[in-house]
């Protein structure tokens, strides 16, 4: 069984290295056979280069096309390589490479499509209040629009089985995808299920991700997408 | 002494003047058949208004608004919302093809490696 490990890139060359090289450490010792996916997003730095020195599959958008577009690209090529699984996960180091088995089991097992890695699950680490407000009010959000109970909607750490990648159609290209994937599942019946994991929140991972800011922007951009 | 106002003359030949760009760009292909009617109508119908203003009125007094100017603003506000509406769904359009685009090629280099 094949396992495809999608890791959106934009501008990473910071940390890129360091975070294939503890994936590499994790995936060796999965119970699939693992490909790691970096889709280099118009990056201006080394990211694309470093990524390959380390070995793994790259994908490069020649201009930046955002968070959604890059996820797109790497389940498309889930879809082309005919994987059994593809698994999301952010390439700035915040998450936790040991909770790729946690959510990969329960598509092994085959007890769900969908698994979202929620940070709020069962809490480590310091989730600044401000992010905390800005994940509870897309919550509110996901609940509101598609009916879909989340307590992190917009976490980046996120497995899908063979179903769930065929049948999944991403529209929206930026930030706004997160809530998307919960549309998705709506609408093709996907079975989802919630597990635990780790956040390591260092001041440069701080930087990246939704700006509580954007609030309003992405919801209208996700509206205007749905609606197109 | 002129038989129009001066903003009657200077809106109607600004209104001439969008009209001539409109069949210009039917004749150059760049505008569909439904477009172009969509457009010379209604620059048509606001040179109509410019000369005849109490057609205006008859229209908003039909319905409901006193003044025929104040309809004239009312329906460009709403056709302006849902043209910036529509510019909107076209520009998200363009950046979803240039998505598209840049996906086959990331897909296609890959898959000459």
């Amino acid at each position: 069984m094949k396992l495809i490990l999608i890791l959106p890139a934009l501008n990473e060359a910071k940390v890129i290295a360091r975070v294939l090289r503890q994936i590499k450490l994790v995936a060796a010792k999965l119970p699939v056979s693992t490909e790691i996916c970096v889709i280099n997003d118009g990056s201006g730095d080394q990211t694309a280069a470093i990524s390959k020195k380390a070995g793994v599959t790259v994908l490069t958008h020649v201009i930046n096309r955002g968070l959604g577009a890059s996820l797109s690209t790497g389940l498309e090529y889930a879809k082309r390589v005919k994987a059994d699984f593809a698994i999301t996960m952010d390439s700035d180091g915040q998450h936790d490479p040991a909770d790729l088995i946690t959510v990969l089991t329960p598509l092994l097992n085959k007890q769900t499509d969908v698994v979202i890695g929620s940070r709020l699950l069962r809490p480590t680490g310091h989730m600044p209040w401000l992010r905390k407000i800005n994940n509870q009010a897309f919550n509110l959000l996901t609940r509101l629009l598609f009916g879909v109970v989340t307590t992190d909607s917009l976490s980046g750490f996120r497995g899908f089985s063979k179903p769930a990648i065929q049948s999944i159609e991403l529209k929206t290209e930026r930030m706004e995808v997160s809530n998307e994937f919960f549309t998705e599942i709506k609408r093709h019946h996907l079975k989802f299920a919630e597990v635990p994991i780790r956040v390591i929140y260092t001041d440069y991972s701080l930087t990246k991700g939704v700006k509580p800011g954007n609030v309003f922007a992405i919801l209208f951009r996700l509206l205007l997408r749905l609606v197109r | 002494m002129s038989a129009f106002l001066p903003v009657q003359i200077i809106f109607s030949l600004f209104l001439l003047f969008a009209a001539s760009r409109v069949w210009l760009r039917l004749k150059d292909g760049s505008l569909t058949l439904a477009n172009f009617f969509f457009w010379f109508g209604l620059f048509v119908f606001a040179i109509i208004g410019v000369f005849k203003p109490e057609l205006t009125s008859m229209v908003a007094k039909s319905l409901g608004i006193n003044r025929g100017s104040d309809a004239v603003i009312y329906a460009s506000i709403l056709l302006l919302f849902y043209l910036i509406f529509r510019t909107n769904v076209l520009l998200e359009n363009l950046r979803h093809d240039l998505t598209k685009l840049v996906r086959t090629i990331a897909l296609s280099q890959q898959k000459k490696k």
